[in-house]
């Protein structure tokens, strides 16, 4: 039953077929067997999950069973877990166990899901290949040599591996999409605003955003209709109905518009994995959907937008790990000043430190207009090419990333590189829109997912305009073998 | 906009860290190749775009002013590194 989609584990539960506490073990068994070598998990919640799942089972006994009850998920370790570590990816929050819980994380044990343990991340979810994480690289469990993608590594290897049902991450940059792309899943990122991020460790604020990873696009309905809604403990979370995803799943393609950035296909993307974009689409075409070129002409600044943007907001954010609160303290400080440097020097890791060195220098004085002022006049002519463009299409489509999976350690000492190949998820996050990515093909035997760009609050039509295309393809139903 | 070894070391301690004396020249060097990266923004025109804060164009919500927030000290306290009668403890501040 672990290699089901959440639909169909969900369906089994229901007529009695299988119980959440076997369901659970299933997964708990593969995670002992299986993970010790991929490293997707930080920690796993065993003893808790088995009560989950216990409680799961008599509450669906009862009649108040959801879609969620009873389903075994795995949480990206930067979601505040009441009682349970909450490490972020770094040796600064080790020690701490969150004294309350987040809104997402609620929301799934309110729906009764089960929650197997949290998901190794880039520390800070800073970074695209899992690499920067206190707790050691995750694999991809596709092919061990490489990258399983960031900074949701973890929970993208995860449900790759089926050592989960499905699992939270989150996005400032990229970090849902890209890695459910290089692991063969299924990643959404919401509309900013769409699911509360209260209680998720912040990064870059006016950015991050919490989305599903899953191993189809009805699935990520199933977990977006228990995530998403307004929240008044985030000030940013919006007032915005929520719609039943699962409802359009099946709504005809005919005559969607679908817009290609001619800006997207160029020089530096992979020409095996153009192929499989260009095949991707050529599906749709066969499912009703016209395409067209459309132009998104600021495209490239999103890289040097981003990089201002993110690390002037992790600097702020990250300003309050000072040794003295919760987290890491170094040992015999000498004075308060010594406190401060060495608690967080040796409690972040370089390209945390990078981060916060870059952010700090952008706000510092007689440098902000120059910089992070700078950069959000460029975001807004980033988000203004994106609503130009959608008077011409409907949805925007092209990669996630120019290559499949990069190999463990080919770019963790050139952190321009890797920025570099963050180009066609930043500006998504920069504009605030939605995003999706499912798997579409295998690229140098990894695989490659194609990014679906919506229009605000279009989650609904990007899960219909995926699980159609998973409908007519089994690229979704793929799994890696695991030894 | 280069940065030199000291600017780094500046820039560092306004952010509470500490650069080792081995590591400050190939700090400076990535740290310099970052922001020529992001230098690339200051060749495009942006004279009269209003900078955006928010996607979605929103404002601050406010709500009424009423404490809504429940003391929990012991529980937040309780992941703190040091703590004596409810304060936070630190090294002697002033003599």
């Amino acid at each position: 039953m672990y290699d089901k989609t959440i639909a169909e584990q969900s369906r089994a539960l229901a007529s009695g077929e299988i119980s959440s506490v076997e369901l659970t073990q299933s997964y708990l068994d593969r995670i002992k067997q299986y993970d010790g070598d991929i490293n997707s998990f930080i920690t796993v919640t065993e003893e808790l999950a088995l009560k989950q799942a216990k409680a799961a089972d008599a509450l669906r006994t009862a009649g108040n069973a959801n879609a969620m009850t009873g389903i075994p998920v795995a949480h990206k370790d930067l979601f505040c877990t009441e009682g349970v570590k909450t490490s972020c990816g770094s040796k600064m929050l080790d020690n701490f166990i969150a004294p309350y819980e987040s809104t997402v994380t609620g929301k799934f044990k309110d729906a009764g899901a089960v929650m197997l343990g949290k998901t190794n991340m880039d520390e800070f979810a800073m970074g695209s290949s899992n690499e920067n994480s206190h707790y050691g690289p995750v694999k991809n469990p596709w092919d061990k040599s490489a990258i399983p993608g960031g900074s949701s590594g973890g929970s993208a290897a995860a449900v790759s591996a089926l050592l989960a049902a499905g699992a939270t991450g989150t996005d400032t940059g990229g970090s849902i999409r890209q890695p459910a792309s290089h692991c063969g899943i299924t990643g959404l990122k919401p509309t900013y605003g769409r699911v509360s991020r209260y209680g998720m460790v912040a990064y870059a604020s006016s950015l991050d955003q919490a989305g599903p990873m899953t191993r189809s696009a009805e699935d990520a309905a199933i977990m977006l209709n228990t995530m998403a809604g307004f929240d008044t403990r985030d000030s940013t979370c919006l007032n915005h109905e929520v719609p039943d995803y699962t409802a359009s799943l099946n709504d005809s393609l005919e005559g969607l518009t679908i817009g290609l950035p001619k800006e997207y296909f160029t020089a530096g993307l992979d020409s095996e994995v153009e192929q499989q974009i260009r095949n991707a689409i050529a599906e749709y075409e066969k499912l009703g959907a016209k395409v067209k070129e459309v132009s998104l002409p600021n495209a490239e600044l999103c890289i040097p937008a981003y990089y201002v943007i993110a690390p002037a907001e992790a600097s702020s954010n990250l300003s309050r790990f000072d040794g003295v609160r919760f987290g890491y303290r170094c040992e015999d400080p000498k004075d308060l000043m010594d406190l401060y440097i060495r608690s967080r020097s040796e409690g972040f890791g370089e390209e945390v430190k990078r981060r916060i060195i870059v952010g700090t220098y952008a706000l510092s004085a007689g440098y902000y207009d120059a910089y992070y002022r700078k950069a959000q006049q460029i975001r807004r002519l980033i988000r203004d090419d994106f609503l130009n463009a959608f008077k011409e299409c409907d949805v925007i489509m092209g990669p996630n990333a120019p290559t499949s999976a990069f190999d463990l350690g080919s770019m963790s000492n050139d952190p321009v590189a890797m920025y570099l190949s963050d180009i066609y998820t930043l500006s998504v996050n920069l504009a605030g829109l939605p995003g999706l990515s499912v798997p579409a093909g295998m690229a140098n035997n990894r695989p490659v997912g194609l990014q679906i760009i919506g229009q605000h609050f279009d989650e609904a039509r990007l899960l219909n305009i995926g699980h159609c295309f998973q409908q007519a393809t089994d690229w979704h139903q793929k799994s890696p073998a695991l030894v | 906009m280069a940065i030199d070894a000291s600017g780094i070391k500046k820039v560092a301690h306004l952010a509470r860290l500490s650069i080792d004396d081995n590591a400050v020249e190939a700090t400076t060097a990535t740290i310099g190749s970052i922001l020529e990266l992001v230098d690339r923004m200051q060749a495009v025109d942006t004279q009269g775009v209003e900078p955006l804060a928010h996607p979605l164009d929103a404002i601050q919500r406010l709500r009424p002013d009423i404490v809504t927030e429940e003391n929990q000290r012991e529980q937040l306290q309780s992941c703190a590194p040091a703590v004596e009668e409810g304060l936070f403890l630190v090294p002697r501040v002033i003599e």
